[in-house]
């Protein structure tokens, strides 16, 4: 399994903890108690190490290459996944996944950016970045969600917009802020959740909605640690990722703080991937919550309330008159 | 109440601060030696290659404003800092820097005036605060603009020029393309036009949000526009960009503006695309 910097303390206790027990294989007792101290060590290890997480190590563990992905959610959420291709102009973004699915009982739409796990689904799905044409066949499921009634769960995972030539020839700004605006007009309820990474207008793009939830341990914010880096410590921005991702506040927790946030999931000690099945059950919870709570609500009051959340977000001061 | 006083004459010149001293300058793109007062003539544009001089909101209300007149609104909301933000300065310090630079209070002047008679609601960005990024006052000031557009049912008109959302506000700057581009959803449904002019530069948030979502859509020449940066797409594909890359004449060439339009004739155009598209009842 693979670790971050700042976990290898814990895997280097963790596989001695390994090897003592193959070892020990019904051997004999004091091997069996030094597990057991060694077994509370870790648990002691873990929860220091994990609990003092700072921003930047969250953003890691976002990152984390183990980390479940949108389609590991549909698969594990729903059933009769029926993915649908194309934006029916240019072509189709293997980077964001558009499907209709059943949620127990209830038929939804899903979308989401999808990451791939080797090096050639990373190339296939170029790692989670939209171009123009993914917004576009978003934008393809939410009409037809919105002409048949079904809610939509969006995931949203992706270090950004693609930034390159034919993205920009295609319109990428374009996409995003027809999204931004198209999204408000949709008249069934649409449930976010922020999986793993949260980037900037990339992210946005796909992410207006009723609710919005963020995992734990994922980020969201206006631009990465890294490119906030680039633009502010030019010198040597690879030694201030961690103060830009404190200065940005990018987590869930600083999200919620914000009012951005309507709930954080939390996710299991050292990350989803950690245990992905409680992270499904929990995820499929508060997906399944909020559609119940959305449902009841009349479409254009569903709508109204939707701008007024926005509407609302911003902080700033009025000047009084001299 | 909102705040209601006349615009004109209230911005100090800045032009003195952004072109060389003395009675003669030099063309940004092609080394033209021009006499200033034959610039100002030609509204801040080379007479030789047509290259556009950047020029303040107060240069964009004279211009295109019936006697460059403007009923400012909300002038008195200025930037907070959610975030605390601190990179080599303090955000608050970086905004009292511009205030005091430019003597404007934010990014956006926005207010109302006409067009040859025509009642508009108009906004128009400063790329010299902040480099022109929307923070919350910004997305405030244009969520009040289109809020004025639909309560008036005038038409509504934005100047952009912005290098995109603001980092030191971090989630609440990305969270302002959400806001105006839902309002601009409203304004959509109720069929009072929209006009977005973008200017040298109008890229990445605002270019993401509420400057592409114009019913009509104006760049003045040779204006950098996109989503993207050009070095962090530079970095990413590894190889140099083409020539002409996202400016103005791109971006018609690939069917995201309407028509590129020479500053002088900017109030003649939107006048006249005024006169086809009226409010709806
Ligand atoms: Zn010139």
């Amino acid at each position: 399994m693979q670790y971050l910097d700042f976990e290898k303390p814990i895997f280097e206790l963790e596989k001695k903890i390994s090897e003592l027990k193959e070892f020990a294989d019904g051997e004999k007792l004091e091997i069996s108690s030094e597990i057991k101290i060694l077994t509370a060590k870790l648990e002691r290890l873990q929860r220091e190490i994990y609990k003092k997480m700072n921003r930047w190590q969250r953003v890691k563990i976002a990152r984390h290459p183990a980390r479940p992905y949108t389609l590991d959610y549909i698969e594990a959420l729903a059933t009769d996944f029926i993915e649908l291709h194309g934006d029916r102009g240019y072509g189709d973004d293997k980077a964001i996944v558009v499907g209709l699915a059943t949620l127990e009982g209830r038929r939804v739409l899903f979308v989401g950016q999808q990451k791939g796990r080797d090096v050639k689904q990373r190339q296939f799905r170029n790692f989670g970045m939209c171009h123009p044409e993914g917004y576009r066949k978003a934008l393809r499921g939410f009409q037809l969600a919105d002409r048949f009634k079904l809610p939509i769960v969006i995931l949203i995972d992706t270090p950004g917009a693609y930034p390159g030539i034919e993205a920009e020839e295609r319109g990428q700004a374009e996409a995003i802020a027809r999204n931004l605006r198209e999204m408000c007009r949709i008249r069934v309820p649409i449930v976010v959740v922020v999986i793993g990474e949260g980037a900037s207008g990339g992210a946005l793009g796909i992410g207006l909605g009723d609710k919005i939830f963020m995992l734990e341990n994922s980020w969201y914010s206006v631009i990465s640690p890294e490119g906030c880096a680039a633009i502010l410590w030019k010198e040597n921005p690879q030694e201030k990722y961690e103060t830009a991702a404190d200065a940005l506040r990018v987590t869930a927790q600083d999200a919620m703080g914000l009012g951005i946030v309507d709930k954080i999931i939390p996710e299991p000690l050292g990350g989803a991937h950690r245990d992905p099945g409680k992270v499904m059950d929990l995820v499929r919870k508060y997906i399944l919550g909020a559609l119940e709570e959305l449902e009841r609500i009349e479409p254009a009051e569903l709508l109204a309330k939707r701008l007024a959340k926005y509407r609302k977000i911003g902080v700033f001061e009025i000047e009084k008159e001299n | 109440m909102e705040l209601f006083k006349k615009n004109q004459n209230s911005q100090p010149d800045q032009r003195k601060k952004e072109l060389p001293d003395g009675l003669w300058t030099k063309c940004n793109n092609c080394g033209e030696i021009i006499y200033i007062k034959e610039l100002e003539k030609n509204f801040w544009v080379c007479h030789k290659c047509d290259f556009h001089f950047r020029i303040l909101s107060s240069d964009y209300i004279g211009l295109i404003l019936d006697e460059g007149k403007l009923d400012e609104y909300d002038g008195n909301l200025i930037s907070a800092d959610p975030l605390e933000f601190k990179d080599s300065k303090r955000y608050p310090d970086r905004v009292k820097g511009a205030i005091k630079n430019t003597g404007l209070k934010e990014a956006i002047v926005c207010g109302c005036g006409t067009i040859d008679t025509k009642p508009v609601s108009f906004a128009v960005m400063n790329f010299g605060f902040v480099g022109g990024s929307m923070g919350s006052v910004v997305g405030e000031k244009v969520a009040r603009s289109i809020e004025r557009s639909l309560e008036k049912r005038i038409p509504l008109i934005i100047i952009s020029a912005s290098g995109g959302a603001r980092m030191q506000e971090g989630i609440l700057s990305l969270m302002q393309m959400a806001k105006t581009s839902s309002l601009l959803a409203l304004l959509y449904d109720q069929k009072i036009p929209y006009i977005s002019v973008l200017t040298n530069p109008t890229t990445a948030g605002v270019m993401a949000s509420y400057a592409s979502l114009g019913d009509i859509i104006i760049a003045e020449p040779q204006a950098l526009l996109g989503f993207a940066g050009q070095r962090v797409i530079k970095q990413t594909i590894g190889q140099d960009l083409p020539k002409g890359f996202q400016s103005s004449e791109f971006f018609l060439e690939h069917g995201f503006i309407d028509f590129i339009c020479h500053r002088r004739d900017l109030k003649k155009q939107i006048s006249s695309l005024l006169n086809y598209l009226k409010v709806q009842d």
